[in-house]
Protein backbone atom coordinates (compact mmCIF):
# COMPACT_ATOMS: atom_id res chain seq x y z
CA UNK A 1 0.00 0.00 0.00
CA UNK A 2 1.39 3.58 -0.94
CA UNK A 3 -0.51 6.80 -0.72
CA UNK A 4 -0.88 7.03 -4.76
CA UNK A 5 -2.31 3.63 -4.66
CA UNK A 6 -4.70 5.34 -1.55
CA UNK A 7 -5.19 8.31 -3.76
CA UNK A 8 -6.48 6.56 -7.08
CA UNK A 9 -8.56 4.47 -5.59
CA UNK A 10 -10.44 7.48 -3.68
CA UNK A 11 -10.33 9.68 -6.62
CA UNK A 12 -11.71 6.70 -8.50
CA UNK A 13 -14.60 6.31 -5.66
CA UNK A 14 -16.52 10.28 -7.13
CA UNK A 15 -19.58 10.12 -5.77
CA UNK A 16 -20.22 6.57 -5.23
CA UNK A 17 -18.31 5.91 -2.06
CA UNK A 18 -19.74 3.43 0.49
CA UNK A 19 -19.73 6.17 3.51
CA UNK A 20 -21.84 8.82 1.14
CA UNK A 21 -18.58 11.24 1.25
CA UNK A 22 -16.66 12.41 -1.62
CA UNK A 23 -12.75 12.49 -1.01
CA UNK A 24 -10.64 14.44 -3.13
CA UNK A 25 -6.58 13.68 -2.96
CA UNK A 26 -3.81 15.92 -3.73
CA UNK A 27 -0.47 14.36 -2.65
CA UNK A 28 2.31 16.75 -1.13
CA UNK A 29 6.07 15.91 -1.70
CA UNK A 30 8.50 16.26 0.73
CA UNK A 31 11.18 13.78 2.22
CA UNK A 32 8.16 11.66 3.47
CA UNK A 33 5.19 11.37 0.48
CA UNK A 34 2.29 12.48 2.66
CA UNK A 35 -1.43 12.68 1.01
CA UNK A 36 -4.06 15.96 2.08
CA UNK A 37 -7.60 14.57 1.43
CA UNK A 38 -10.24 17.10 1.81
CA UNK A 39 -13.77 15.74 1.75
CA UNK A 40 -16.19 17.94 0.01
CA UNK A 41 -18.45 20.19 2.35
CA UNK A 42 -15.18 19.76 5.22
CA UNK A 43 -12.56 21.84 3.07
CA UNK A 44 -11.50 23.12 6.24
CA UNK A 45 -10.08 19.84 8.32
CA UNK A 46 -8.28 17.89 5.74
CA UNK A 47 -6.58 14.81 6.07
CA UNK A 48 -2.96 14.02 5.70
CA UNK A 49 -2.07 10.86 5.19
CA UNK A 50 1.57 8.91 5.46
CA UNK A 51 2.41 5.39 5.02
CA UNK A 52 5.20 3.86 7.14
CA UNK A 53 7.37 0.28 6.94
CA UNK A 54 4.42 -1.49 8.79
CA UNK A 55 1.42 1.01 9.47
CA UNK A 56 -0.47 4.09 7.25
CA UNK A 57 -1.15 7.02 9.42
CA UNK A 58 -3.99 8.95 8.98
CA UNK A 59 -3.78 12.70 10.74
CA UNK A 60 -6.05 15.38 11.29
CA UNK A 61 -5.16 18.67 13.02
CA UNK A 62 -7.29 19.94 15.27
CA UNK A 63 -6.21 23.32 17.32
CA UNK A 64 -2.94 24.78 18.55
CA UNK A 65 -1.75 25.56 21.47
CA UNK A 66 -2.33 29.17 21.29
CA UNK A 67 -6.16 28.24 20.82
CA UNK A 68 -6.54 27.25 24.24
CA UNK A 69 -8.00 28.58 26.85
CA UNK A 70 -4.85 28.56 29.19
CA UNK A 71 -6.72 27.73 32.48
CA UNK A 72 -8.57 25.10 31.09
CA UNK A 73 -5.52 23.45 29.73
CA UNK A 74 -5.00 20.34 31.87
CA UNK A 75 -8.96 19.99 31.99
CA UNK A 76 -9.01 19.67 28.12
CA UNK A 77 -5.60 17.16 28.16
CA UNK A 78 -7.37 15.12 30.99
CA UNK A 79 -10.41 14.80 28.86
CA UNK A 80 -8.54 13.99 25.81
CA UNK A 81 -7.36 11.02 27.80
CA UNK A 82 -10.34 9.81 28.89
CA UNK A 83 -11.85 10.28 25.36
CA UNK A 84 -9.07 8.23 23.54
CA UNK A 85 -10.57 4.73 24.46
CA UNK A 86 -14.31 5.73 24.04
CA UNK A 87 -13.83 7.57 20.59
CA UNK A 88 -14.44 5.11 17.83
CA UNK A 89 -10.94 4.26 16.00
CA UNK A 90 -9.32 7.85 16.53
CA UNK A 91 -6.72 8.48 19.36
CA UNK A 92 -5.44 11.81 20.27
CA UNK A 93 -1.86 13.26 19.75
CA UNK A 94 0.39 15.97 19.46
CA UNK A 95 2.67 16.99 16.97
CA UNK A 96 4.53 20.06 17.99
CA UNK A 97 2.24 22.94 19.00
CA UNK A 98 -0.45 21.14 17.47
CA UNK A 99 -3.15 18.93 18.89
CA UNK A 100 -4.43 16.45 16.56
CA UNK A 101 -6.37 13.14 16.26
CA UNK A 102 -5.10 10.27 14.16
CA UNK A 103 -5.60 6.75 13.44
CA UNK A 104 -2.98 3.89 12.49
CA UNK A 105 -3.92 1.00 10.12
CA UNK A 106 -2.34 -2.00 9.34
CA UNK A 107 0.12 -1.38 6.48
CA UNK A 108 -2.29 -4.86 4.84
CA UNK A 109 -5.40 -2.44 5.15
CA UNK A 110 -7.96 -2.65 2.01
CA UNK A 111 -9.20 0.16 0.82
CA UNK A 112 -12.52 -0.18 2.27
CA UNK A 113 -10.63 -0.21 5.43
CA UNK A 114 -9.20 2.85 4.71
CA UNK A 115 -12.16 4.78 3.27
CA UNK A 116 -14.07 3.66 6.41
CA UNK A 117 -10.74 4.99 9.05
CA UNK A 118 -10.98 8.28 6.99
CA UNK A 119 -14.84 8.77 7.48
CA UNK A 120 -14.87 8.40 10.91
CA UNK A 121 -12.22 10.26 11.70
CA UNK A 122 -13.61 12.94 10.17
CA UNK A 123 -16.49 12.68 11.97
CA UNK A 124 -14.69 12.14 15.05
CA UNK A 125 -12.26 15.43 14.47
CA UNK A 126 -15.68 17.46 13.87
CA UNK A 127 -17.17 16.21 16.76
CA UNK A 128 -14.51 16.56 18.90
CA UNK A 129 -14.59 20.54 17.50
CA UNK A 130 -17.66 20.62 19.18
CA UNK A 131 -17.96 18.90 22.22
CA UNK A 132 -14.46 20.39 22.85
CA UNK A 133 -15.19 24.55 22.20
CA UNK A 134 -15.76 24.96 25.55
CA UNK A 135 -11.59 24.81 25.99
CA UNK A 136 -11.03 26.62 22.90
CA UNK A 137 -10.59 30.52 22.60
CA UNK B 1 17.70 4.03 28.15
CA UNK B 2 14.75 2.32 26.04
CA UNK B 3 13.85 3.14 22.78
CA UNK B 4 10.32 4.62 24.10
CA UNK B 5 12.35 6.63 27.19
CA UNK B 6 14.55 8.10 24.45
CA UNK B 7 11.75 9.43 22.07
CA UNK B 8 9.89 10.62 24.78
CA UNK B 9 12.90 12.71 25.85
CA UNK B 10 13.79 13.86 22.73
CA UNK B 11 10.04 15.43 22.21
CA UNK B 12 10.02 17.31 25.01
CA UNK B 13 13.23 18.71 24.35
CA UNK B 14 12.23 20.20 21.29
CA UNK B 15 13.48 18.00 18.67
CA UNK B 16 10.19 17.99 17.37
CA UNK B 17 11.96 21.53 15.56
CA UNK B 18 11.66 20.93 11.67
CA UNK B 19 14.91 19.40 10.31
CA UNK B 20 15.97 17.89 13.37
CA UNK B 21 16.19 14.12 14.11
CA UNK B 22 15.07 12.31 16.88
CA UNK B 23 17.56 9.93 16.50
CA UNK B 24 20.52 10.23 14.14
CA UNK B 25 20.09 8.77 10.66
CA UNK B 26 23.30 6.85 10.98
CA UNK B 27 22.31 5.05 14.53
CA UNK B 28 19.38 4.21 12.56
CA UNK B 29 21.10 2.52 10.03
CA UNK B 30 23.39 0.79 12.46
CA UNK B 31 20.17 -0.66 14.30
CA UNK B 32 18.57 -1.81 11.27
CA UNK B 33 22.18 -3.22 10.12
CA UNK B 34 21.97 -5.31 13.55
CA UNK B 35 18.38 -6.20 12.94
CA UNK B 36 19.72 -7.63 9.27
CA UNK B 37 22.74 -9.30 11.16
CA UNK B 38 20.47 -10.53 14.29
CA UNK B 39 18.05 -12.06 11.08
CA UNK B 40 20.96 -13.87 9.72
CA UNK B 41 22.28 -14.98 12.79
CA UNK B 42 18.79 -16.77 13.58
CA UNK B 43 18.75 -18.16 9.94
CA UNK B 44 21.89 -20.24 10.87
CA UNK B 45 20.82 -21.27 13.92
CA UNK B 46 18.02 -23.04 12.57
CA UNK B 47 19.83 -24.58 9.98
CA UNK B 48 22.65 -25.56 12.54
CA UNK B 49 19.47 -26.84 14.72
CA UNK B 50 18.16 -28.88 11.96
CA UNK B 51 21.61 -31.04 11.63
CA UNK B 52 21.73 -31.69 15.12
CA UNK B 53 18.24 -32.90 15.32
CA UNK B 54 19.20 -35.03 11.93
CA UNK B 55 22.08 -36.17 14.77
CA UNK B 56 20.28 -36.77 17.49
CA UNK B 57 17.27 -39.25 15.49
CA UNK B 58 20.24 -41.44 14.08
CA UNK B 59 22.41 -41.67 17.29
CA UNK B 60 18.94 -42.52 18.94
CA UNK B 61 18.61 -45.08 16.28
CA UNK B 62 21.72 -46.57 16.91
CA UNK B 63 21.04 -46.47 20.89
CA UNK B 64 17.70 -48.83 19.94
CA UNK B 65 19.35 -51.28 17.70
CA UNK B 66 22.50 -51.84 20.43
CA UNK B 67 20.00 -52.40 22.92
CA UNK B 68 17.63 -54.52 20.97
CA UNK B 69 21.33 -56.37 19.82
CA UNK B 70 22.45 -56.54 23.43
CA UNK B 71 19.19 -58.23 24.17
CA UNK B 72 19.02 -60.93 21.61
CA UNK B 73 22.01 -61.73 22.61
CA UNK B 74 21.55 -62.62 26.16
CA UNK B 75 18.90 -64.60 25.13
CA UNK B 76 21.70 -66.50 22.91
CA UNK B 77 23.91 -66.92 26.21
CA UNK B 78 21.16 -68.01 28.44
CA UNK B 79 20.52 -70.97 25.76
CA UNK B 80 23.96 -71.81 25.29
CA UNK B 81 24.48 -71.78 29.05
CA UNK B 82 21.45 -73.97 28.68
CA UNK B 83 23.33 -76.36 26.44
CA UNK B 84 26.39 -76.05 28.68
CA UNK B 85 28.14 -75.14 26.39
CA UNK B 86 29.98 -72.28 28.34
CA UNK B 87 32.72 -71.88 25.52
CA UNK B 88 30.13 -70.99 22.96
CA UNK B 89 28.38 -68.85 26.14
CA UNK B 90 31.82 -66.98 27.18
CA UNK B 91 32.15 -66.02 23.02
CA UNK B 92 28.29 -64.56 23.13
CA UNK B 93 29.03 -62.52 26.60
CA UNK B 94 32.34 -60.97 24.61
CA UNK B 95 30.09 -59.78 21.58
CA UNK B 96 27.70 -58.73 24.48
CA UNK B 97 30.33 -56.41 26.31
CA UNK B 98 31.76 -54.88 22.79
CA UNK B 99 27.78 -54.01 22.13
CA UNK B 100 27.32 -52.27 25.99
CA UNK B 101 30.54 -50.16 25.60
CA UNK B 102 29.71 -49.36 21.97
CA UNK B 103 26.07 -48.71 23.34
CA UNK B 104 28.12 -46.32 26.09
CA UNK B 105 29.43 -44.41 23.07
CA UNK B 106 26.53 -43.96 21.08
CA UNK B 107 24.20 -42.75 24.57
CA UNK B 108 26.88 -40.66 25.07
CA UNK B 109 26.63 -38.84 21.70
CA UNK B 110 22.83 -39.27 22.13
CA UNK B 111 22.99 -37.30 25.45
CA UNK B 112 25.35 -34.30 23.85
CA UNK B 113 23.20 -33.85 20.53
CA UNK B 114 20.05 -33.51 22.46
CA UNK B 115 21.63 -31.17 24.88
CA UNK B 116 22.96 -29.67 22.09
CA UNK B 117 19.14 -29.64 20.19
CA UNK B 118 17.45 -28.03 23.47
CA UNK B 119 20.15 -25.23 24.08
CA UNK B 120 19.55 -24.47 20.13
CA UNK B 121 16.22 -24.90 20.28
CA UNK B 122 16.29 -21.86 23.41
CA UNK B 123 18.60 -19.52 21.73
CA UNK B 124 16.26 -19.71 17.94
CA UNK B 125 13.52 -18.63 20.67
CA UNK B 126 15.40 -15.71 22.23
CA UNK B 127 16.76 -14.75 19.62
CA UNK B 128 13.33 -14.78 17.41
CA UNK B 129 11.94 -12.74 20.62
CA UNK B 130 14.83 -10.07 20.48
CA UNK B 131 14.26 -9.37 16.76
CA UNK B 132 10.87 -9.13 16.91
CA UNK B 133 11.73 -6.18 19.77
CA UNK B 134 14.56 -4.72 17.74
CA UNK B 135 12.17 -4.29 14.67
CA UNK B 136 9.18 -2.70 17.40
CA UNK B 137 11.72 -0.20 18.52
CA UNK B 138 13.08 0.33 15.16
CA UNK B 139 9.15 0.79 13.82
CA UNK B 140 8.81 3.44 16.93
CA UNK B 141 12.20 5.54 15.81
CA UNK B 142 10.70 5.39 11.79
CA UNK B 143 7.39 6.17 12.69
CA UNK B 144 8.64 9.42 14.94
CA UNK B 145 10.70 10.51 12.00
CA UNK B 146 8.19 9.87 9.06
CA UNK B 147 5.35 12.04 11.15
CA UNK B 148 8.40 14.62 11.95
CA UNK B 149 9.49 14.83 7.78
CA UNK B 150 5.51 14.49 6.91
CA UNK B 151 4.60 17.62 9.47
CA UNK B 152 7.52 19.65 7.86
CA UNK B 153 6.34 18.75 4.25
CA UNK B 154 2.60 19.35 5.07
CA UNK B 155 3.92 23.23 6.65
CA UNK B 156 5.87 23.54 3.49
CA UNK B 157 2.78 23.02 1.04
CA UNK B 158 0.72 25.32 3.58
CA UNK B 159 3.31 28.17 3.34
CA UNK B 160 4.30 27.71 -0.76
CA UNK B 161 0.14 28.00 -0.68
CA UNK B 162 0.13 30.58 1.12
CA UNK B 163 -3.16 29.54 3.16
CA UNK B 164 -2.79 28.38 6.71
CA UNK B 165 -4.38 25.61 9.04
CA UNK B 166 -7.48 27.47 10.15
CA UNK B 167 -8.77 28.20 13.68
CA UNK B 168 -10.57 25.16 14.80
CA UNK B 169 -13.46 26.97 15.69
CA UNK B 170 -13.51 28.87 12.47
CA UNK B 171 -13.44 25.56 10.98
CA UNK B 172 -16.10 24.02 12.59
CA UNK B 173 -18.66 27.59 11.75
CA UNK B 174 -17.38 27.05 8.26
CA UNK B 175 -18.15 23.31 7.77
CA UNK B 176 -21.84 23.73 10.15
CA UNK B 177 -22.88 26.70 7.49
CA UNK B 178 -21.89 24.52 5.08
CA UNK B 179 -24.18 21.52 6.00
CA UNK B 180 -26.84 24.08 7.29
CA UNK B 181 -27.10 25.05 3.71
CA UNK B 182 -27.26 21.66 1.98
CA UNK B 183 -30.07 20.77 4.81
CA UNK B 184 -31.60 24.08 3.63
CA UNK B 185 -31.20 23.25 -0.44
CA UNK B 186 -32.49 19.33 0.81
CA UNK B 187 -35.71 21.13 2.49
CA UNK B 188 -36.40 23.30 -0.39
CA UNK B 189 -36.62 20.47 -3.05
CA UNK B 190 -38.42 18.86 -0.73
CA UNK B 191 -40.99 21.51 -0.08
CA UNK B 192 -40.93 22.28 -4.13
CA UNK B 193 -41.45 19.03 -4.35
CA UNK B 194 -44.74 18.85 -1.93
CA UNK B 195 -46.24 21.37 -3.46
CA UNK B 196 -45.82 20.39 -6.96
CA UNK B 197 -48.01 16.94 -6.14
CA UNK B 198 -50.63 19.05 -4.13
CA UNK B 199 -50.89 21.47 -7.62
CA UNK B 200 -51.43 17.92 -9.18
CA UNK B 201 -53.75 16.48 -6.92
CA UNK B 202 -55.82 19.97 -7.03
CA UNK B 203 -55.91 19.33 -10.28
CA UNK B 204 -56.82 15.78 -10.63
CA UNK B 205 -59.36 17.20 -8.35
CA UNK B 206 -61.02 19.41 -10.36
CA UNK B 207 -61.02 17.32 -13.43
CA UNK B 208 -63.49 14.82 -11.05
CA UNK B 209 -65.55 18.24 -10.37
CA UNK B 210 -64.64 18.02 -6.60
CA UNK B 211 -63.45 20.46 -4.46
CA UNK B 212 -63.84 24.44 -5.50
CA UNK B 213 -64.91 24.93 -8.99
CA UNK B 214 -64.21 27.93 -11.11
CA UNK B 215 -67.40 30.56 -10.33
CA UNK B 216 -69.69 29.96 -12.71
CA UNK B 217 -72.62 33.10 -14.26
CA UNK B 218 -75.07 29.78 -12.86
CA UNK B 219 -73.84 30.19 -9.23
CA UNK B 220 -73.21 33.79 -9.16
CA UNK B 221 -76.80 33.77 -10.09
CA UNK B 222 -77.47 31.73 -7.49
CA UNK B 223 -75.57 33.66 -4.54
CA UNK B 224 -77.22 37.54 -5.89
CA UNK B 225 -81.03 35.61 -5.80
CA UNK B 226 -80.17 34.15 -2.39
CA UNK B 227 -79.47 37.86 -1.30
CA UNK B 228 -82.54 39.47 -2.79
CA UNK B 229 -84.76 36.94 -0.85
CA UNK B 230 -83.28 38.49 2.55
Amino acid sequence: MNIHKIADHLNALGDNSATGMTFDCQPISGEVDVLQITIAEREELPIFVSVTDDQILCITYLWGEDEVKPETRSSMQESMLEMNIPMPLSSFSKIGDKYVIFGALSISSSFDDIEHELAVLSNNAIEVIDDMSEFLI
Amino acid sequence: MSIFKKIMTAIRGGASEIGENIVDANATRIFEQEIRDAEHHLTKAKRDLTGVMAQQMSANREVDRLKREIAEHEGYAMQAMDKGDETLALAVAEKISNLESELSTQQQALDSFSGNADRLKELVKKSERQVAEYKRQLSMVKTTESVQKATSAITDNFSSSNSKLLNAKDSLERIKAKQQKFDDQMKAAELLESEDSDNSLKAQLKAAGIGDSDSSANSVLERLKAKKKS
